[in-house]
């Protein structure tokens, strides 16, 4: 095993680990007094990390070259693809947190506390490894390393009743789902006889008893869970609406890319001699989520509530692209993906905006009423942001639709593709309810508090890549997920 | 003007007017407004003129490779050029409209209605498929925000059944043009529209565009939105809404479902025929009892816009020109209508029919275009009305003369609202102080009106300077459609002509030559 080359290909996340420990440590003697700067150098650390993606992006890596330590990682231009994403909504999450933490949003206690951005810089690492994982114990490794950070930054505001609740429920939910994978993954390397994915797709291959079915459902199950698809959603919306506001941007964009990424390479790379097997699975997730996701928004007055349901209904349309099984899909969903956590990070930055003149935090419908007259850029914002996340052109959120159903539909799914499309009209209805509350009803004038430079920063920039301008974009980033998803289809022999 | 590209032009002016309209104060909003509208006209002006009648049939075509999955292509034909045309006429008009009565949030209005005109010009000039879908669905955006900010009372209930009506028929359309991308290999829409797709297929895919083009034209029963939409926005609203983009519907027919599934129209035809009859017969009746006078003038739309798709479905030259001619006509003069609502809307703050009467008296010339658009809304030959409805009707005579004597009963049932409506608004005794007290026309209003009534009458006296531009590409549309044809049930046999009329006077001809002979003397 040559340990050289396997260093040389996890060395982000080598950077990661050493940078969050040595950061650790500033925490720990610094105290929170030390918490910006430990950001602003976790910000850094995430930023360096992400640059060192960008030749293997460019010029793509796929093969046996991109095997470390013996095929427990495959660090090729899927993983790639995925782990920038990652950072990205990780440096965004840093990004808007402080102003948060320092309003009277953040309860008793003011002031970010120095661990959280050690928590995401952790979380980052845990994602790195679920998404080039090639193994199922290296997957599991991930995804706990993933989890347990997750689960102490929903729980971060200690004495915040809300975010304690959200933290234990997340925890319990995420425990159970986490047994329900383990114990899917154990029936696989029972009826298949190994762990690593290449060891269980060979032993998957040919008539498929009812024992590794099983494996196959529990496995998918327990996924489902991390990317909150119906029926395994019902964590969403209490998780998202308890935590403090940027763990929830945090938790609607890096943990769902690494878990979709993730759940795509386990369909693709394990089962995909088996598409019979997991795909109306995977199709059922999709129009469950659109639907359930859509209707469960409609009647909440919750802004964060409602945007967890937005993410469920989202993922249903990323789940479509991966139902396709074929590279056209994979890479709809990467196209999506990138859309969905721009759309994202700018909704929720939209939701750290609105503060009283004290610096508390508004998060329900009757408190931006008629903003766009007492804060007109940012209700233009969250108009670009909503109508996007509808589908409706010419915003980019069209064209995120539009690629994943052109996906369905090439691949000869035409009413499943139909039903999905027409399910996403119910969705549209709490979208323009946004629009209708902040440009139609006469203004409650409370949202009167100054905004931070770094948020209109963020705001600005993802309205920017939202409107449509951000068409320009497209040919580059449909010619990166091209060749992220065509280095899913490449077996290793 | 070789080279230049003018329909890309013609979408920047207003897209850089709107962005500057957002960031002015109201005052300047207005003449910004105001200036790019008219500059676009003055661009559309250029654009007719430099048209070739008989020249190719696709014109000013840019293409360009901006974005994956489809490109950036435009050009027009003659019926695309029409259409742009009617829509930079009416901007104009519509900016001005609303110069007074809009005084709230003047800036972002402004904004509104230029963004709107950079979508309509984008949807008729639009030759990608998905690019055209793009145009045409993004028009949900500013006209939700102009329903739902500066309409009336009931505004969100208007906006959003508006919103969600005409998303769900679109949404349905995007699942066909992608099933015709993949089978056809491209979104090129010329090529499309000689493409053969399979007839089995042209069913679905006929039903799918069927499903978004209905509900914008609006089609019996799916035209509940407008009536409501039509009330609660402001005049200017109005005037696009039944000028612009009810035709975007017929001109998706026109462009996509005839040309493109040729077998499944004529299939699908009966369907068409009988909910338009429907439309025709129910919706006028229903004009007939409205005591709002918006109410009244948007269900004769729903009416007018059934002789439109009668008059396409009738698989002949005459139906697809009167079609056509209808679609110019009924945007003017709704259009007309809806701005002569306006006018005594903003000086009396009210719609109800009831609360106005005998305005000849004191609003003379007012009452004098009001005239003219009403004789035009109920074909009075001489007016754009008359040439659109007889072409249609005669078209569709050749098919069915059912449908053909049903339709024409809207011609005198939208006789008896229109005459009723205005009868109760401009004549009789003036039984309500303050309309009466009410003055007359201004020069503001004499601008609005006086343009449209000149082209009403234009259209109605010499209609061959709009049936020219089109006639060729109506006819390539008519061969396409000429395997699929319906077979009419008037079964005309030619006769043999005699040589001579019946009254002919056998010395009449050398009479008159001599007489000639005469004069030279």
């Amino acid at each position: 095993m040559d340990f050289a080359s396997s260093f040389a290909l996890v060395a982000p996340e080598l950077l990661l680990t050493s940078a969050g420990l040595a950061l650790l440590m500033v925490a720990a003697w610094g105290g929170d007094k030390a918490a910006r700067v430990v950001a602003i150098l976790a910000a850094g650390a995430l930023f360096a990390a992400g640059l060192m993606l960008v030749p293997g992006l460019h010029f793509g890596t796929d093969g046996p070259a991109t095997h470390a330590f013996g095929g427990l990682l495959k660090i090729d231009s899927f993983a790639l693809f995925a782990k920038a994403l990652i950072y990205l909504s990780a440096i965004a999450a840093l990004m808007v947190a402080p102003a948060f933490f320092a309003g009277a949003a953040a309860g008793i206690e003011r002031g970010m506390r120095a661990e959280y951005p050690v928590l995401v810089i952790f979380a980052a690492v845990g994602m790195s490894i679920m998404v080039s994982a090639n193994d199922f114990m290296s997957l599991y490794l991930g995804l706990e390393l993933n989890s347990l950070s997750a689960y102490v930054l929903a729980a971060i505001l200690r004495r915040d009743t809300r975010s304690g609740e959200a933290g234990l429920k997340y925890f319990v939910l995420g425990a159970l789902a986490s047994g329900i994978l383990l114990y899917g993954m154990s029936l696989l390397y029972g009826f298949t006889g190994g762990t690593s994915f290449e060891a269980v797709r060979i032993g998957l291959t040919g008539e498929m008893g009812t024992g590794a079915l099983l494996g196959v459902i529990f496995v998918l199950s327990g996924l489902a869970f991390k990317i909150s698809a119906v029926p395994f959603h019902m964590w969403t919306p209490d998780v998202y609406e308890g935590a403090p506001t940027p763990v929830t941007a945090f938790f609607a964009t890096a943990p769902k890319v690494a878990a979709v990424a993730l759940t795509a390479r386990v369909v693709f790379e394990v089962f995909g001699g088996q598409v019979a097997a997991w795909q109306q699975i995977v199709m059922f997730m999709a129009l469950a989520s659109i639907v359930f996701g859509a209707l469960g928004a409609i009647g909440q007055e919750n802004l964060k509530r409602l945007l967890a349901y937005s993410s469920i209904n989202n993922i249903g349309f990323i789940l479509l692209g991966l139902a396709v099984a074929n590279v056209d899909g994979a890479s709809a969903m990467l196209v999506y993906l990138f859309i969905y956590v721009a759309m994202s990070i700018g909704s929720f930055v939209a939701l750290l905006m609105l503060r009283g003149e004290d610096g508390a935090l508004f998060e329900t419908f009757a408190d931006i009423r008629g903003l766009s007259v007492t804060r007109p850029a940012i209700a233009w914002a969250l108009l670009i942001f909503m109508f996007s996340l509808a589908g409706i052109p010419p915003l980019l959120g069209f064209y995120s639709k539009f690629v994943v159903f052109q996906a369905t539909i090439e691949a000869g799914l035409v009413a499943f593709g139909a039903i999905a499309i027409a399910a996403s009209v119910i969705g549209a209805f709490y979208y323009i309810k946004f629009v209708k509350v902040m440009f139609f009803d006469e203004p409650a004038g409370v949202v009167t508090g100054k905004s931070e430079a770094g948020h209109w920063v963020m705001l600005g920039l993802t309205a920017l890549i939202i409107s449509p301008l951000g068409y320009l974009l497209t040919p580059s980033l449909t010619d990166l997920a091209d060749k992220a998803a065509r280095s899913l289809f490449i077996v290793s022999v | 003007m070789e080279g230049l590209p003018i329909l890309s032009l013609m979408m920047l002016v207003p897209l850089a007017g709107a962005a500057a309209c957002l960031f002015s104060g109201a005052a300047a909003a207005r003449w910004i407004a105001l200036g790019a509208t008219l500059v676009t006209f003055a661009l559309g002006v250029a654009l007719w003129s430099n048209y070739q009648i008989g020249g190719p049939q696709w014109q000013f075509t840019e293409r360009a490779d901006l974005f994956a999955g489809f490109s950036y292509a435009l050009g027009i034909d003659g019926i695309a050029l029409l259409l742009i045309m009617l829509s930079v006429f009416l901007m104009p008009v519509c900016i001005l409209a609303s110069w007074e009565s809009v005084t709230k949030r003047v800036g972002e209005y402004m904004a509104a209605f230029l963004f709107m005109e950079v979508l309509m010009i984008g949807t008729f000039a639009a030759q990608d498929l998905f690019l055209f879908y793009v145009f045409f669905e993004a028009g949900l955006i500013p006209m939700y925000l102009i329903i739902g900010v500066w309409g009336g009372d009931n505004r969100i209930y208007a906006s959003y059944k508006f919103f969600l009506y005409t998303l769900l028929g679109s949404v349905l359309m995007l699942i066909a043009m992608f099933w015709m991308v993949a089978e056809a290999g491209t979104s090129d829409i010329p090529t499309l529209m000689q493409y053969n797709f399979p007839a089995e297929a042209q069913t679905w895919l006929w039903l799918a565009f069927f499903a978004s083009f209905a509900v914008k034209v609006p089609m019996w029963p799916l035209h509940t939105w407008l009536p409501d939409a039509h009330v609660q926005a402001p005049t200017a609203g109005s005037v696009i809404l039944a000028g612009v983009l009810l035709k975007l519907g017929g001109y998706g027919f026109i462009r996509f479902s005839l040309p493109m599934f040729p077998e499944a129209s004529a299939q699908f035809a009966w369907l068409v025929f009988t909910l338009s009859m429907i439309a025709v017969v129910y919706t006028s009746l229903v004009a007939l009892v409205q005591a709002d006078m918006k109410k009244l003038i948007a269900y004769s739309s729903v009416a007018h816009m059934a002789i439109v798709t009668v008059g396409l479905f009738a698989f002949n030259v005459q139906g697809l020109e009167g079609a056509m001619i209808v679609m110019l006509s009924h945007g003017l003069v709704s259009g007309a209508l809806f701005l002569c609502v306006g006018v005594i809307y903003d000086r009396l703050h009210t719609r109800e029919i009831a609360r106005y009467g005998g305005l000849a008296i004191n609003m003379p010339y007012y009452a004098l275009f009001f005239l003219l658009f009403t004789m035009a809304s109920i074909g009075l030959p001489g007016t754009s009305g008359f040439v659109g409805e007889f072409l249609s009707l005669a078209g569709i005579y050749q098919t069915s003369s059912l449908v053909a004597l049903i339709c024409t009963t809207g011609i005198i049932l939208g006789a008896a609202y229109m005459l009723y409506l205005y009868r109760r608004v401009a004549f009789g005794g003036q039984v309500n102080e303050d309309a009466a007290a009410m003055r007359d026309i201004t020069a503001r209003e004499w601008i609005l009106m006086a343009p449209i009534a000149a082209a009403v009458l234009w259209m109605g006296v010499y209609p061959e300077s709009f049936l020219a531009p089109m006639r060729a590409d109506i006819a390539v549309l008519d061969a396409r459609l000429a395997a699929a044809a319906l077979a009419g049930d008037a079964q005309l046999a030619p006769g043999t002509p005699r040589a001579d009329a019946a009254n002919a006077m056998p010395h009449h001809e050398s009479l008159e030559h001599d007489s000639a002979k005469e004069g030279a003397h």
